[in-house]
C-alpha cells in the first residue's frame, strides 16, 4: 500500500510550555501495560493534567480553547528518555499530526518520523511568537509546508526545518521504511555470510 | 586509513545506501521483551511477514514481573497479557526465549551479556533506550522504538542515519567511593543531557581499561541520558577474559578466530573522532542528582543550586521547576535529605560486583527505621550467584527486601512503586517526574553504595563517611 505524502500539515495549534520533556511525562510507564497502541491519546501528558485525586490540573491540552488542535509546539530536547514509540504514538492518537519544537531527542525523533508524525525544529523565538498569536487567538490556523521548512500563520512565516532524510522521506511517502528495506532484503543473507557470527 | 570501531562495524553491516540517504543497516543481534514488542509482532502479521532471522532474535521479560511473586497469573491482569503475549510469539516465530522457568530470566541488557550473546564488533538493537549497555563490549548497540522492532524481525535491518563520534577520555585514577555510576552522572552532568545527540560515545582512557565489564557497563547503559544514542568501549583482555565460557561465545577454534576478529575491531590508534573530551577522574566525587533530569546532579559535599544565582532565565526556570518537584531548598547541602525508600537494581547498577561491593560494606549495618529497602537483583543468574556467596543473606540481615529479578522500581512497571512524594535513593537511570510510580515521587541518582549509605542512615549521606572508606 502506498503510503501518504506528508507535505503539509495545517491546523490549529497548542503550545506545551517546557523544555527536555520527557517521555515519562509524554506517557508515564505505568500506561505502557498495553499490547496494542490504542487508547494511548488519552492518557498524553497525563500526570502533568490530573491531580492525583482524578480532578484537572491547569494544563494547554485541558484547556477547552485549544481542543481539536493539530499541531503541538514546545520547548528543547523534547521526547528525551525512553526509546518507547508509545510517546509519539500517544501525540498522534490524541490527534496530533505534527509537533514543532526547538529540538528534539534522536529516538523520539526516528520513531515520529517513522509513524508519519512530523517533528520540525524552530528558533525559541519563533515558537514564542506562534504561542502568543495562538494563545490571543486559539482559532488561528497554522500551515506547515515541510518541504519549504516554514510555518505559515496569517501572513507571516516562520522557519521549521527538519533532516533532509526524514523531510525526503515524508513528502515522498517513505517514511514507513519498510517497503523499502523489504526491498533490500535479497542482499541481507550475502552480507551475513561475511561475518561468522551470522552464519547459521 | 585509522577507523574507530563505530565506522568498522558500520561499515561492515550496511546492506545499502537508501533513497533518502540513510544506510540499511544490519542487525546482527536483536533482544526483544515484552513491552515494546507485541505491537510489532501485530504490525508483522498485519503484513503477512515472518520474522527473518529467530536464530538472530533473543527474548526475555523484565520490565512488568512483580519481584515479590513467581506464581501466575499475575495479579495485574495487563502485566499477565504481556508475558502470555511475548510466549505466544516467541513459539509462534521460533525465538529462544529466557523466561522466568529458565533460570536465565532477567533484565534484557543484564541477560545478553551474561549469556555471552553481546559481543563485540555486533551490531545490536533492542526496543529500549538503555541498549546502549551493550556497548561495554565493543559492540553498537541501538534502542529502537516498536516501528523499528518490526523492520528487524521482518528484515534483520533497519534505516539509519550514521553517528558522529566522540571521544571520552578519563584519565587517572578515581578516588575510594567514587564508580562507574559517578563516571557516568559526571559526564552527563559536565556534556549535558542533550550534549549527545547525534552522537556515539566512545569512552576510555586510564579509568575505562582498569573497569570491569560491569563497570563499563553501567557507564555505557546510561549514554542515552546524555542523549548519546549509542556508547561504547573498545573491546580488550578484559571483555574477552568476560565472555570466555559463556553459553553463547564461541568455542574452540571458533574462540580464537573470534579474538582476532575483536581485536581488529578496536579504535585504530590515530583514527579521527568528531571530537574529544578530557575528563579527570580526580575530579569525580560521589554524584547525586537533585533535580528532575539525570544532568541535575552534584558532588555529593556541594549545596543544592540556588535559582537566584542562575545565568540564564532558562536555567533560573528549570532549577525552579525541579526544586518544586523534588521538594528541595535552594543552597541547601544535599547530604542529610530525609529518605524514605532505597533502590538497589535496575539495568544500570543490578550486577554481582553491584551487590558485592555493598555487601561488603553493609555488613552488620541496619536500615534506618522507616526507610523501604528493597534489593533487586537484574537476572535470575545474578540472584542465584548472589545467594551461592551468602550476599543476600547480608541484605537481608541488615534490614534490605530480597526480591526477584526484573526492572522493578526503576520504572515502576510491576507492583514496586513509590507512594505519594517518597524520596528514593536509587541506583537507576532515570529521575524524571513520575518515573518510579508515583506522579510527585522523587527520586534522587547515585551509586549503589551511596544508596546503601542512604539506606542506613535514613537521608542522603556521604558513603565514604558511613563507610569509613580510606580517603
Amino acid at each position: 500500500m502506498p503510503l501518504a505524502k506528508i507535505t503539509q500539515v495545517s491546523g490549529r495549534g497548542v503550545y506545551v510550555a517546557g523544555n527536555d520533556l520527557d517521555t515519562d511525562r509524554i506517557i508515564p510507564a505505568r500506561y505502557l501495560k498495553c499490547i496494542t497502541f490504542d487508547g494511548l491519546g488519552e492518557f498524553l501528558f497525563i500526570d502533568a493534567r490530573r491531580n492525583p485525586d482524578g480532578t484537572d490540573r491547569r494544563h494547554a491540552l485541558n484547556d477547552p480553547r485549544f481542543k481539536g488542535a493539530a499541531i503541538l509546539l514546545s520547548g528543547a530536547n523534547f521526547g528525551c528518555g525512553s526509546s518507547r514509540e508509545h510517546a509519539p504514538q500517544a501525540i498522534q492518537k490524541a490527534g496530533f499530526r505534527a509537533v514543532v519544537a526547538e529540538g528534539f531527542a534522536e529516538i523520539f525523533f526516528g520513531n515520529s518520523t517513522a509513524i508519519g508524525l512530523p517533528c520540525l525544529v524552530a528558533s525559541r523565538e519563533d515558537i514564542a511568537s506562534i504561542a502568543a498569536a495562538i494563545d490571543a487567538d486559539p482559532g488561528l490556523e497554522l500551515t506547515i509546508d515541510i518541504a519549504a521548512g516554514e510555518i505559515l500563520l496569517g501572513g507571516r512565516k516562520f522557519k521549521a526545518a527538519t533532516r533532509a532524510a526524514a523531510r525526503d522521506a515524508l513528502v515522498n511517502g517513505r517514511w514507513d521504511p519498510i517497503g523499502e528495506l523489504l526491498e533490500g532484503v535479497g542482499q541481507v543473507s550475502g552480507l551475513a555470510q561475511t561475518m561468522e557470527y551470522l552464519r547459521q | 586509513m585509522p577507523q574507530s570501531l563505530f565506522e568498522k562495524v558500520w561499515a561492515a553491516h550496511t546492506v545499502r545506501r537508501l533513497a533518502d540517504g540513510q544506510t540499511q543497516l544490519l542487525v546482527g543481534t536483536h533482544l526483544i521483551h515484552e513491552v515494546t514488542s507485541p505491537q510489532a509482532f501485530g504490525m508483522l502479521r498485519d503484513l503477512g511477514l515472518k520474522v527473518l532471522m529467530p536464530h538472530r532474535t533473543f527474548a526475555t521479560v523484565d520490565h512488568i514481573v512483580p519481584t515479590d511473586q513467581f506464581s501466575e497469573p499475575f495479579a495485574d491482569p495487563m502485566a499477565d497479557a504481556m508475558i502470555k503475549e511475548l510466549r505466544r510469539n516467541c513459539a509462534e516465530f521460533g525465538i529462544t526465549f529466557f523466561d522466568r522457568a529458565t533460570g536465565k530470566q532477567g533484565i534484557v541488557h543484564i541477560v545478553g551479556p551474561e549469556q555471552g550473546i553481546t559481543q563485540p564488533g555486533m551490531t545490536i538493537a533492542c526496543g529500549d533506550s538503555h541498549t546502549s549497555t551493550h556497548g561495554a563490549f565493543g559492540a553498537i548497540a541501538f534502542g529502537i522504538g516498536t516501528t523499528q522492532i518490526r523492520d528487524v524481525l521482518a528484515t534483520q535491518t533497519m534505516a539509519l542515519g550514521a553517528l558522529k563520534v566522540r571521544r571520552i577520555n578519563v584519565r587517572g585514577r578515581l578516588r575510594p567511593g567514587v564508580y562507574a555510576k559517578d563516571v557516568i552522572l559526571h559526564i552527563i552532568r559536565t556534556l549535558g543531557v542533550n550534549g549527545g545527540t547525534g552522537f556515539a560515545y566512545e569512552y576510555g582512557g586510564e579509568v575505562f581499561d582498569r573497569f570491569s565489564m560491569e563497570e563499563r557497563m553501567t557507564v555505557c547503559n546510561m549514554s542515552i541520558e546524555g542523549g548519546a544514542r549509542a556508547g561504547y568501549v573498545n573491546p580488550d583482555e578484559t571483555t574477552f577474559a568476560y565472555l570466555k565460557g559463556r553459553p553463547y561465545a564461541p568455542k574452540g577454534a571458533a574462540w580464537d578466530r573470534a579474538v582476532d576478529r575483536w581485536r581488529a575491531v578496536a579504535s585504530d590508534p590515530g583514527c579521527r573522532y568528531d571530537d574529544v573530551v578530557e575528563l579527570d577522574a580526580a575530579d569525580i566525587a560521589p554524584t547525586v542528582t537533585w533535580g528532575i533530569n539525570p544532568g541535575q546532579g552534584l558532588s555529593i559535599t556541594e549545596n543544592i543550586p540556588d535559582p537566584a544565582k542562575a545565568g540564564a532565565a532558562d536555567e533560573k526556570a528549570a532549577i525552579e521547576e525541579a526544586l518544586a518537584h523534588m521538594k528541595l531548598r535552594a543552597g541547601a547541602p544535599i547530604k542529610g535529605t530525609r529518605i524514605d525508600v532505597a533502590f538497589l537494581g535496575s539495568c544500570t547498577n543490578g550486577r554481582l560486583s553491584d551487590f558485592q561491593e555493598v555487601a561488603r560494606h553493609l555488613k552488620g549495618r541496619r536500615v534506618a527505621r522507616g526507610v523501604k529497602a528493597i534489593a533487586v537483583p537484574g537476572s535470575q543468574g545474578v540472584a542465584l550467584l548472589c545467594e551461592e556467596l551468602g550476599i543476600d543473606k547480608v541484605f537481608r540481615d541488615s534490614g534490605f527486601e530480597w526480591r526477584a529479578a526484573g526492572c522493578s522500581m526503576c520504572l515502576a512497571m510491576n507492583p514496586d512503586k513509590l507512594v505519594g512524594d517518597q524520596l528514593c535513593a536509587s541506583s537507576s537511570n532515570r529521575n524524571f517526574k513520575g518515573r518510579q510510580g508515583s506522579p510527585t515521587g522523587r527520586t534522587i541518582l547515585m551509586s549503589p553504595l551511596m544508596v546503601a549509605a542512604a539506606a542506613v542512615s535514613g537521608h542522603v549521606a556521604d558513603a565514604r563517611e558511613v563507610f569509613e572508606l580510606p580517603l
